[in-house]
Order: structure tokens, then C-alpha cells, then sequence
């Protein structure tokens, strides 16, 4: 038996197939994983990303500590409230984590990290911030709720207390706002509009099924999977890990190298691949026939070398299959790939393939 | 789980064959299988006129978790493949005993190793344990 969320025991009751996910019992689908993506494109669909690990900062030194830990600019947060997506580096520029950091006021921080690198998180920002003003506690006794679509925002703000509600509403994008035990957050990880949504354990069951009653449609881990690969998120440990820097999974523009003397973990390391002409691409592509592309499927690429799928799949919003993979160095925008002994043709795009229930991608 | 049509023979991994009048063979993937599947998104099937080989690679099903191989059966000749699976492989999770089935085969004399229905419904409970 794995970990278990608050809600676990509302997936099974839905009928959830569960599988293990980074050590937790988690819902893959409800039935239909396909019917779960497009009720997120189309309507609202909710998640349980309890797993995620919620760790609170505190202290006067939080800002000085965050501009050393990530390798995104945190004096970009100019305002409680915003949000701030980036990298955590080690010393030679591979990802520790990706993660999403909140600026709430300016000795608090709420940062919200992988589960399946829990330890590996924990260990690396304890070590951080050692002698440093800062005080660090993980926050497990938290439940997390996305809640993701066209219609999410409007079917889950019936759920908030009036008081919190005009001002959830009000959020713009990549903000979040904190009243009693709720933290509201117009963040997911879908391509669409929607909340994810902090709140004591205890409250989660309730919430959940409020959400349900409200129209929202529950979805597991599959739809989450697929709906992120459209909207050309990056992926923790399948898209990029310790190995591989933000400058070879897509992720450059995380990377704050101004201003030019803010001495982040790892800068050194970028500094010199950033200037390196044979570092790798990370593109999307774009089955041209049928069939699926699939992770760690080779990459041919005529005159260049080979490169590898770093996240396959078949996108339901587009009837296509899509993939984000390593390449190698070069000017080129077709390759081949080799699925199960056969080299079919794939076109290079830039991802997002789809945002805001539509195609962003030619076809 | 679905009642399983008495008509049919199944086999331990999870394909169903019907014996149509003219002696051929309809043949599909179970319900278990494809719920193991999850949605069905791409099916690669055989030539008509292909010989099959009992045991061997026949047909593949993509689901949008993974690909899975579909072995034969039996050895045998591809006598017709469901051509309207390539638009809609969904058929296969809606509909996997009907208009979901993959091939019809003229068998050669081969015996198979089939189960009924009762037979592969225990097969499927012993699994559960």
C-alpha cells in the first residue's frame, strides 16, 4: 500500500483505477481518460494533487535565499501574491526540481514542488538555506485541488465564502491569494484557465464532493498527463531531471540571467553551455500519420545525429499524436522517429499544441 | 464486469473467438482486456491475405497509456480486418465483442488452446486474487 491522499477514498468510491504514482495511491482515470481530457478543454474537470509537496518559507532572509535557490529571478514578484514558475539547479546546472513559488509577503513564501522528488527537494533546500535566516516547514497535513477548464472558475467559486470569493475571481493569472485556511492560486498545469486550491486535509472531502455537485468532472492522473503534453509543460523526471540543464528541456525562459550579478546555483554551468553551438534542442513534434509516439523513442534527423522522445502521446484535442524530445544541434525542421521498428515522419513545432481548448499548432 | 457472450472462445491473453458458419474465425481483444487498456487511440492491423502465425505478432493496439501486441491465436489466413477501427479504435473499449472485433481468419489445423466462457470468467477471478 502506497501513501494515500485525503480524497482516496473518493476515487475508489468513484471507481477510479489506481495506480502507484512517486509512492502514492493515485487515481490514473474514472472510467475514461480521454472523456476526463476533454472535460478540461471543454467544461471543468478537478484533480487531486495532494501529493504535491507544500513547503512554507519563513523569515527575513526568504528573498535573499530564493534569489541564490532558483534559477528564475524571484525579484521579478513585485507584488504579494504573484507566482513565480522555475527551476531548482544544482551546482551543474541539472534540474533538482521544477517548481512553482509563491510570494505571499516578505517573510513568507510558499513553494510548491514535485512529490516524486519529495526527498531529493527537501534535503537540497534544508541544505540551502542552512545559516541563513529562513526557516523551512513542509506542510503534508495540507490538501491541494485543481480545479481546470473554461467553466472551473465559475463552477468552484460556489464553493469559497463570500468574502473570499470576489477576490478569488478577481485573480489574474499566475497570481494567488491566502484567507483563513484557503489558498487560491489561478495556477494548474492544463493549458487552461483554473485554480488550484490549498485547504486543511479535513476540508477535502467536502470540497471534493461540492465540486462534483457543482458539475466538475473528477480526473486522474492520465488526463492530467495528456493535458499537460498539449500544452507543452514540461514533465519532472521524464522531460528533464539532474542530467539536463533548463537550457536543453525547453525551459530557457525560466532562466533569469539578468541581472547579470545575481549568483543563482548553477549560473556558472549555464553560462558556459549557453554559449556551447553543440547544445541540444527541445522541440515539439508532430506525427505527420497515424500512429502513437511514445517516451525514449529514437530520433533520426538527416545530417544532424539522434536525438530521443522525452514525452509521447496521443493528444485527444487534435487526433494526432504529439511528443517534446532532445535533439541534436541544428537548423532543421523534419525528422524521423522509430516506432517499433519503423521510421515514420515527424514535423518540428513549438509547444504549446494546445491552450485555451484550442489548436495552436498547424495540422 | 460484463456478462460474457456465451457464444465465444477466449484465451489467456484475453482474445475472443467465434466460429462463423463458413468455418473462419472472428476474432477480438475482452472486455477485460481493453479496460486494462484504458482508451483505445490506435490500432495497426494486418494485410488481408497475410498468413498468421499461432503465437506470433498479429495486430497492435495503442492505447493512450501504451502499445500492447495482439498474438494469434491461431495460424491461419487473414480472410477480412476491421477497416473502420483505423478512424475509431474506441469501437474496441465501447463495443469489444461486437463491432470492436479486429480480424476474420480462415484457421489452418492447428489446434488451439480456447477456454469457454465459464472456464475464462474463473481464469479472469483467479487473476483478481
Amino acid at each position: 500500500m502506497g501513501l494515500r491522499t485525503p480524497l482516496y477514498k473518493q476515487h475508489v468510491d468513484a471507481g477510479a483505477r489506481i495506480v502507484d504514482f512517486g509512492g502514492w495511491d493515485m487515481p490514473l482515470h474514472y472510467g475514461s481518460q480521454v472523456e476526463e481530457h476533454h472535460a478540461v478543454r471543454q467544461d471543468a474537470g478537478a484533480f487531486d494533487v495532494s501529493h504535491m509537496t507544500i513547503v512554507d518559507l519563513e523569515g527575513d532572509a526568504c528573498r535573499e535565499f530564493l534569489s541564490r535557490l532558483l534559477a528564475n529571478d524571484i525579484g521579478k514578484l513585485k507584488t504579494p501574491g504573484k507566482a513565480l514558475y522555475s527551476c531548482m539547479l544544482n551546482e551543474d546546472g541539472g534540474v533538482v526540481d521544477d517548481l512553482i513559488t509563491y510570494y505571499l509577503d516578505d517573510r513568507h513564501y510558499r513553494m510548491v514542488v514535485n512529490a516524486a522528488t519529495r526527498e531529493q527537494d527537501l534535503q537540497w533546500i534544508l541544505k540551502q538555506a542552512e545559516g541563513r535566516d529562513v526557516e523551512v516547514t513542509e506542510q503534508p497535513d495540507l490538501a491541494m485541488v485543481a480545479v481546470q477548464g473554461p467553466a472551473a472558475r465559475d463552477k468552484a467559486a460556489g464553493l469559497l465564502e463570500p468574502a473570499l470569493r470576489d477576490g478569488a475571481l478577481a485573480l489574474k493569472p499566475f497570481t494567488a491569494l491566502a484567507a483563513d485556511e484557503l489558498f487560491v492560486a489561478r495556477t494548474g498545469y492544463t493549458g487552461e484557465d483554473g485554480w488550484e486550491i490549498v485547504m486543511p486535509a479535513a476540508a477535502a472531502a467536502d470540497f471534493w464532493q461540492g465540486l462534483v455537485d457543482a458539475g466538475v468532472r473528477p480526473c486522474g492522473l492520465g488526463a492530467r498527463d495528456t493535458l499537460r503534453l498539449e500544452a507543452g509543460m514540461n514533465l519532472y523526471g521524464t522531460d528533464m531531471d539532474l542530467e539536463v540543464s533548463p537550457l536543453e528541456c525547453g525551459l530557457a525562459w525560466t532562466v533569469a540571467f539578468e541581472p547579470h550579478d545575481r549568483d543563482f546555483i548553477g549560473r556558472a554551468a549555464l553560462e558556459a553551455q549557453r554559449r556551447d553551438p553543440q547544445r541540444r534542442r527541445f522541440s515539439g513534434l508532430l506525427l505527420e500519420g497515424r500512429g502513437v509516439l511514445r517516451n525514449h523513442q529514437r530520433v533520426v534527423v538527416d545530417g544532424a545525429g539522434e536525438g530521443e522522445i522525452t514525452s509521447g502521446g496521443f493528444s485527444p484535442t487534435l487526433g494526432r499524436s504529439i511528443a517534446l524530445a532532445r535533439l541534436p544541434a541544428g537548423d532543421y525542421d523534419r525528422a524521423q522517429v522509430d516506432v517499433r521498428g519503423k521510421l515514420l515522419d515527424v514535423r518540428l513545432v513549438s509547444p504549446p499544441f494546445v491552450c485555451n481548448g484550442k489548436a495552436r499548432i498547424e495540422l | 464486469m460484463s456478462e460474457l457472450p456465451g457464444d465465444l472462445l477466449f484465451t489467456a491473453e484475453h482474445e475472443w473467438l467465434r466460429k462463423e458458419d463458413d468455418g473462419s474465425l472472428t476474432i477480438g481483444i475482452t472486455d477485460h482486456a481493453q479496460a486494462a487498456l484504458g482508451d483505445l487511440v490506435y490500432v495497426e492491423l494486418p494485410e488481408v491475405g497475410q498468413e498468421l502465425e499461432s503465437g506470433a505478432e498479429m495486430a497492435v493496439v495503442e492505447s493512450v497509456k501504451a502499445a500492447s501486441d495482439v498474438y494469434a491465436p491461431v495460424s491461419g489466413s487473414v480472410l477480412e480486418v476491421n477497416e473502420a477501427l483505423a478512424d475509431d479504435p474506441e469501437t474496441i473499449n465501447s463495443d469489444p465483442y461486437g463491432d470492436g472485433w479486429i480480424v476474420r481468419v480462415q484457421p489452418g489445423d492447428d489446434s488451439v488452446d480456447t477456454m469457454t466462457p465459464d472456464e475464462y470468467q474463473q481464469f479472469l477471478d483467479e487473476l483478481e486474487d
